[in-house]
C-alpha cells in the first residue's frame, strides 16, 4: 500500500518559434511558403485596422459597444489558417480575422456589433458558428459538431475559440470531458489575453497554466506563444491532423495580451497598470512577424505599403456596403423564429405591423 | 394494434424514428446499457448500436449543448434529461442557443432537435422528481413545448417532434407512463404540434387541462355527468407552445363557462395565458369567472404530501360546480 507518483498519459508542452525580437527556431520554424506567409500578414493586419476603424466608429455612434482583438491577431489569424474549408470554425467573440479568412463578408462583423442579426448569418454553405456572447457557451456546440464527425466517420476537425474566462465556466469542463470520453476531433483554442474584463488570470484560476486543465480530460495540453503567428500555426496544424487521425482532442492556450479594452464601453485603467500593457505592446504580434518577413525576404517597405493601403481600401470598401445597407424591415423580428410560424405569432405579426405603418416606421428604424 | 402503456408507446416511437431516419441519434444518460431509468429506451442501445444510442457523461449542459452541434452537422438529436427537475444546468443552452440559432443565423441554421424529459409529480420520488416547469420554456421565444397525455398521442407526438424542423421541448408525465394501455397502431402515426384534441363534448362548461392531469379532468367530468347531469366539454391541449387559440375560444364561445387544470404554479402558468387569451377574444361569451385549479406558488411538496397537494377530480368538480352556479 505505498504512496507513489502517479504518471498520466496526457502531455503538456509549451512552444515558441519566433520570439518578440524576430529571432527564429529555425529548427521548428512550419516554413510557410510566400504566397500563404504573406496572406497570414495580411489577415493578421486586415484584423487589426478593421479593429481600429470598429472602435472609431462606435466613438462617432456608427456601430454599437464593439469587442476588439488588438494583440490577439496571431492568436486567431494564425490557427484559423490550419483549417481545411470543410473543417468547422466555432467563434467566441475576438476573432474578426477568421471570420474573414473563412470567407464571411468583412461588414458581417460590423452589422454584428451595429445591432443587425445579418452578423450572425454564414454565407451559404458556412461551416463557421458565429459570434456567441454567453462566455464558453459555444463550446458545447463545437464538441458535438466534432461528435456528429465522429458519428459519421467523416475524417474533418473543429476549431473552437474562448477565452481564458471562458475555461472557468461549466460549459468549457463539460465540453472537455465529454471530447476526452469520446475522443472527439475537436481542438479547443484558448486565448488566454490575461484579463477577463477586470479580473486578472491568477484571480481566474489557481492553474499553472491553463493548458494543464485538459490533462484531468485524458488528453494533451500545450501552451504556445499566442503572439508568435509560426508557433500557433504549427500547433494548431499539429491538433488538427492529430485530430483527424482520431487521435482525440487538443486543449490549446494561447497566452497572448488583449492590448486594447474589453469592449469599448469599458476602461482599463481602473484595473490595469500602464507599464503591463506597454511591456506586452513590445510583444506585439505584427511588427514580430513583419520583421520575420523582412529577413526571410519574403516582405519588403514597397510591400509592406502596398499592403497597408490595400487593407485600408478594403476596410473602407467593407464600411461603405455596411452603412449603404442599414435600411432594414423591423417586421423581420418574426421572419425567422420557426420554419413554420403558428398562427399565434402571425396574429402578433400583424399587430406589430399595424403598429409601425401608423407610427410611420417602416425600412431604416 | 397493440395495448401498451405510454413507456412502450414511446420507446415504439423512438424505435420508428431510428429505423425510418438514419440522421436520428438518441443521447443522455443511462439510455444505453441501462436502457432509460424509466426503460423508455429498451432493447434500442441492442437493436441500433452505440452510434445511435449514446450513453453520456453525468452532465445536462453537454448533452443540450452537444445535441446543438450535432444537429449543426446535420444529425436528428433527441436528448433524454432524465428527469426535468435537472434541466435547469442545461437551461443557459435552451435560453441563449437552442431558441435563438434560427433567427440570429436568419434561418441559415435551424435546430431540428428534441429535448425529452419527464415532469411531475405522483410517483413518490425524492426532492427535484416531481415538478412541472413547462410554463418557463413556453414563455421562451423559438421553442415548440408539448405534453402528451396518452400512449398514442405520446408515440403519435414524439414523431411530430422527432421530424419537427425546430427545437422541441418534449416533456413526458411520468404518472401516466405506466398508469393505462391504450391501442397504438403499428404503423407510424404523426400528430401536428400546436393542435389541441376535444375529447369530450358537451354544451355547459369547458375544462382545459393536459399531461398528467388529463385524467383527473376526465374524471371530473363524467363525475359532473352522473351526478350533476352537466354537459362537459374537455379540451386536451397536447401542445403548450404555440397554443391551439382557436379550439380553446371555440369551444369557450360555445359554453361561456370554463376551468383550466394544471399541475405546475399558477402565477405566470399555461392557464394565465389560456385565460388571458379567452378574456381577449371573447369576453363577451364568457357567463362566469373563469377558475384555475393547478399547482399553488408554493414548492412542489416532498411526496409525505403531494397526493393531498395535486389537483383531483372533488376538487376540479368544486370548481367547476361554482362557475356553473354563478
Amino acid at each position: 500500500m505505498p504512496r507513489r507518483p502517479i504518471h498520466i498519459k496526457p502531455k503538456l508542452e509549451y512552444l515558441a518559434i519566433l520570439d518578440g525580437s524576430g529571432t527564429v527556431d529555425e529548427a521548428l520554424d512550419p516554413r510557410l511558403d510566400a504566397d500563404k506567409s504573406l496572406y497570414l500578414y495580411r489577415l493578421m493586419l486586415l484584423s487589426r485596422r478593421l479593429d481600429e476603424r470598429c472602435i472609431n466608429m462606435q466613438r462617432q455612434g456608427r456601430i454599437g459597444t464593439y469587442g476588439p482583438c488588438r494583440g490577439q491577431e496571431a492568436a486567431h489569424c494564425a490557427s484559423v489558417i490550419a483549417m481545411e474549408p470543410e473543417d468547422w470554425v466555432v467563434h467566441a467573440f475576438r476573432e474578426p480575422g477568421s471570420f474573414i479568412h473563412r470567407g464571411w463578408p468583412i461588414e458581417r462583423v460590423l452589422q454584428f456589433w451595429g445591432g443587425y442579426e445579418e452578423g450572425c448569418s454564414p454565407p451559404e454553405g458556412g461551416r463557421e458558428l458565429p459570434i456567441a456572447v454567453p462566455i464558453a457557451t459555444q463550446m458545447p456546440h463545437a464538441m458535438g459538431l466534432a461528435w456528429g464527425m465522429k458519428l459519421r466517420d467523416d475524417k474533418h476537425a473543429v476549431l473552437c475559440y474562448g477565452g481564458d474566462g471562458a475555461t472557468s465556466e461549466g460549459d468549457f469542463h463539460e465540453s472537455l470531458n465529454f471530447a476526452g470520453v469520446y475522443r472527439l476531433p475537436v481542438v479547443f483554442l484558448i486565448q488566454n489575453n490575461q484579463w477577463a474584463i477586470s479580473i486578472p488570470i491568477e484571480k481566474q484560476t489557481a492553474s499553472e497554466t491553463l493548458a494543464q486543465k485538459s490533462l484531468a480530460y485524458g488528453f494533451d495540453g500545450i501552451q504556445v506563444d499566442g503572439n508568435d503567428p509560426l508557433a500557433v500555426y504549427a500547433i494548431t496544424k499539429e491538433a488538427v491532423e492529430k485530430a483527424k487521425r482520431d487521435g482525440g482532442p487538443t486543449l490549446i492556450e494561447a497566452v497572448t495580451y488583449r492590448l486594447s479594452v474589453h469592449t469599448t464601453a469599458d476602461d482599463p485603467t481602473k484595473y490595469r497598470a500602464q507599464a503591463e500593457v506597454d511591456k506586452w505592446e513590445k510583444l506585439d504580434p505584427i511588427p514580430r512577424y513583419q520583421k520575420y518577413l523582412v529577413r526571410r525576404g519574403v516582405l519588403n517597405e514597397k510591400l509592406i505599403g502596398e499592403i497597408e493601403a490595400d487593407v485600408s481600401a478594403e476596410v473602407t470598401a467593407a464600411i461603405q456596403r455596411f452603412e449603404s445597407a442599414r435600411e432594414v424591415d423591423p417586421l423581420d423580428c418574426f421572419a425567422y423564429m420557426y420554419a413554420e410560424p403558428a398562427p399565434e405569432l402571425l396574429e402578433q405579426r400583424e399587430e406589430f405591423r399595424a403598429a409601425l405603418q401608423r407610427e410611420g416606421i417602416g425600412k431604416g428604424h | 394494434m397493440a395495448q401498451m402503456h405510454m413507456v412502450a408507446a414511446l420507446n415504439k416511437a423512438l424505435d420508428d424514428a431510428l429505423r425510418m431516419d438514419d440522421r436520428v441519434v438518441l443521447l443522455g444518460q443511462d439510455i444505453g446499457v441501462d436502457e432509460g431509468v424509466f426503460r423508455v429506451t429498451a432493447d434500442l442501445l441492442k437493436r441500433y448500436g452505440e452510434k445511435r444510442v449514446i450513453d453520456t457523461p453525468l452532465a445536462e449542459g453537454a448533452i443540450v449543448g452537444g445535441a446543438v452541434g450535432l444537429a449543426l452537422y446535420g444529425l436528428r438529436p433527441v436528448a433524454e434529461i432524465q428527469f426535468s427537475g435537472f434541466d435547469y444546468q442545461a437551461f443557459h443552452q435552451v435560453e441563449e442557443h437552442v431558441s435563438r440559432y434560427r433567427n440570429r443565423t436568419r434561418g441559415r441554421f435551424g435546430l431540428p432537435m428534441v429535448i425529452r424529459m419527464p415532469c411531475g409529480g405522483g410517483i413518490r420520488a425524492v426532492e427535484h422528481h416531481s415538478e412541472s416547469r413547462e410554463a418557463i420554456y413556453a414563455h421562451t421565444p423559438g421553442l415548440r413545448v408539448v405534453m402528451p397525455s396518452t400512449p398514442r398521442n405520446a408515440r403519435a407526438l414524439l414523431l411530430e417532434s422527432i421530424r419537427h424542423e425546430d427545437p422541441v421541448i418534449f416533456f413526458e408525465p411520468k404518472q401516466v407512463y405506466r398508469a393505462f394501455r391504450e391501442e397504438v397502431p403499428d404503423e407510424p402515426e404523426f400528430m401536428p404540434i400546436g393542435k389541441a384534441q376535444v375529447v369530450r363534448s358537451g354544451a355547459d362548461i369547458t375544462l382545459i387541462s393536459y399531461g398528467a392531469m388529463m385524467r383527473a379532468t376526465l374524471e371530473a367530468g363524467d363525475l359532473l355527468a352522473e351526478t350533476d347531469h352537466v354537459s362537459v366539454e374537455t379540451v386536451d391541449l397536447l401542445s403548450m407552445a404555440p397554443l391551439d387559440t382557436e379550439s380553446i375560444v371555440q369551444s369557450v364561445a360555445k359554453t361561456g363557462r370554463c376551468v383550466i387544470i394544471h399541475e405546475g404554479p399558477r402565477r405566470c402558468g399555461i392557464g394565465a395565458e389560456i385565460v388571458a387569451r379567452i378574456v381577449e377574444k371573447i369576453l363577451d361569451h364568457l357567463e362566469a369567472p373563469i377558475r384555475r385549479i393547478t399547482g399553488y406558488d408554493t414548492q412542489f411538496p416532498y411526496f409525505a404530501r403531494e397526493r393531498a397537494y395535486l389537483p383531483n377530480a372533488d376538487r376540479i368538480a368544486h370548481a367547476a360546480r361554482e362557475v356553473l352556479a354563478f
